[in-house]
């Protein structure tokens, strides 16, 4: 009950939003996140956008993981039963 | 945010627990680490992480789902406002199939009951809205998460005089549970994975408790299988260490001090009050409950009789909550409970534990060997 979805955000009109994920749009109240711009992502949570994504924070955090990958560099031991795991984990949809 | 595949990119969680493995070598006993989010636990079972574990670091389930913690003396309690005139009863899906005393909302709506599902609590200010000879009841359940979408619909109903809106209050807080959790002699946790979206609302610096009070490592993150390996790695390398500190490696949507303007709306509505837990019993100061000067709002003040409430025999629903066991030792686990037939709420909702564990962790798994409290 706790999942949350991040959608950006095209349209606001006073506490009224329309945000979008992969094409598909809902309207969300924006009451708990007043600061909100168009353009922003936003964490949507029983139609309400409960917080924003901090691009900068989202930036560095894919950077460490991407680092991460280059210093196991080529190697193949370990953990093959992932791959399939990895795809179906998917449950937060952060793409 | 196209580059955010990377959180579901098997080379990084592949990466992570390589150093998971490498970490794990240096602890001088088994560790148990809690994730204490429904929605952690589901993530957990969909990537099969709990099998790829070094074998001194064991996960347990915790009470991170608002539908399984809810007791059955408040299911019973909504079935009694529903059997008054001129009554509707509004509730999220989840809570729907959740077995009372002697049925359930879905059975109740199945013979003729005044039961609606909706999606947000703004839906059912709607229905007030539109029915305004009815008295309309929101089943108020969820955690820091849900409970300002509720203050909101609070607000509005209050602002646009929608007078036939009621709740009944259910909602809980995560922090004092976790206090209760740490204080459980038979639950001896090693280390905690904090909750991420409610985390959102509270911050980070709401569970600086747990590391300063109770010596216990936490991290919030996030939900992919990425994030949840590197909170597991980084639990290890504190344990390993001898630290015990709150980590946020969530900070792309956790603030240290959270959501305040989603805080300041809880506060405007309701205040902390005693709450019955599933499994956890009365936990103090974890509930919120209406301020007296919203009374007109408050379902729980209209009379009704209930009876003493009675939860489902043989259920272990409760310990599971705790982490006590996992689902599999408990007798009715894929046999008489099951996700089509649910004995017990923990089977019920789909972040529940039990639900997670049929769906994605039968496989190798020994019904009798699950006992975490036999392990130490």
């Amino acid at each position: 009950m706790c999942l949350a979805i991040p959608m950006q955000l095209v349209d606001r009109n006073e506490h009224e939003g329309v945000v979008e994920l992969k094409g598909v749009r809902r309207h969300v109240s924006l009451m708990l996140t007043p600061e909100a711009r168009v353009g922003d992502h936003l964490l949507v949570h029983a139609g309400y956008a409960i917080g924003a994504v901090d691009a900068e924070e989202a930036a560095e955090t894919v950077r460490l993981f991407e680092e991460i990958i280059a210093a196991e560099g080529s190697s193949e031991d370990a953990h093959p039963e992932f791959d399939e795991g990895a795809r179906r984990g998917d449950v937060n949809r952060e793409r | 945010m196209k580059d955010e595949a990377v959180y579901t990119d098997a080379r990084a969680v592949r990466a992570v627990l390589d150093q998971l493995h490498v970490a794990a070598a240096r602890l001088d006993r088994q560790v148990t680490f809690m994730e204490v989010c429904g929605t952690h636990t589901h993530a957990i079972g969909a990537a099969g992480l709990r099998r790829m574990l070094p074998a001194n670091v064991r996960l347990v389930s915790g009470p991170g789902c608002p539908v399984c913690v809810t007791p059955v003396g408040y299911l019973d309690h909504a079935e009694a406002l529903a059997a008054l005139p001129d009554t509707l009863l509004c509730t999220f899906g989840d809570l729907f199939r959740v077995p009372s005393s002697r049925g359930s909302l879905e059975k109740l709506a199945a013979s003729g009951g005044r039961v609606r599902v909706v999606y947000s609590a703004h839906d059912a200010l709607a229905i007030a809205r539109a029915n305004p000879s009815q008295r309309v009841i929101f089943l108020a359940i969820g955690f820091e998460t849900t409970a300002p979408t509720i203050a909101a619909v609070l607000a509005e109903a209050e602002r646009s005089w929608i007078a036939n809106f009621h709740i009944l209050p259910g909602n809980k807080t995560i922090p004092p549970a976790l206090r209760a959790l740490a204080n459980d002699p038979d639950v001896r946790l090693d280390g905690l994975i904090l909750p991420g979206h409610v985390s959102v609302i509270t911050g980070a610096d709401a569970f600086a408790f747990v590391a300063r009070q109770h010596r216990l490592p936490a991290v919030v993150t996030g939900f992919s299988p990425a994030d949840i390996a590197r909170a597991i790695l980084e639990l290890v390398r504190q344990r390993a260490a001898g630290r015990a500190e709150v980590v946020n490696h969530y900070s792309r949507v956790v603030s240290a001090e959270g959501n305040r303007v989603a805080q300041e709306l809880i506060g405007r509505f309701f205040e902390s009050g005693d709450a019955v837990w599933r499994g956890l019993g009365t936990i103090p100061g974890s509930g919120l409950t209406l301020r007296a000067q919203w009374a007109h709002r408050d379902a729980a003040r209209i009379p009704v009789t209930l009876a003493a409430p009675r939860e489902p025999a043989g259920c272990r629903c409760g310990e599971v909550l705790r982490g006590r066991i996992d689902p599999p030792a408990c007798p009715l686990f894929g046999r008489t409970c099951t996700p089509d037939e649910p004995v017990g709420a923990c089977m019920v909702s789909s972040e529940g534990s039990c639900a997670a564990w049929y769906r994605h962790e039968r496989l190798g798994t020994g019904a009798d060997t699950h006992s975490v409290g036999a392990q130490r």
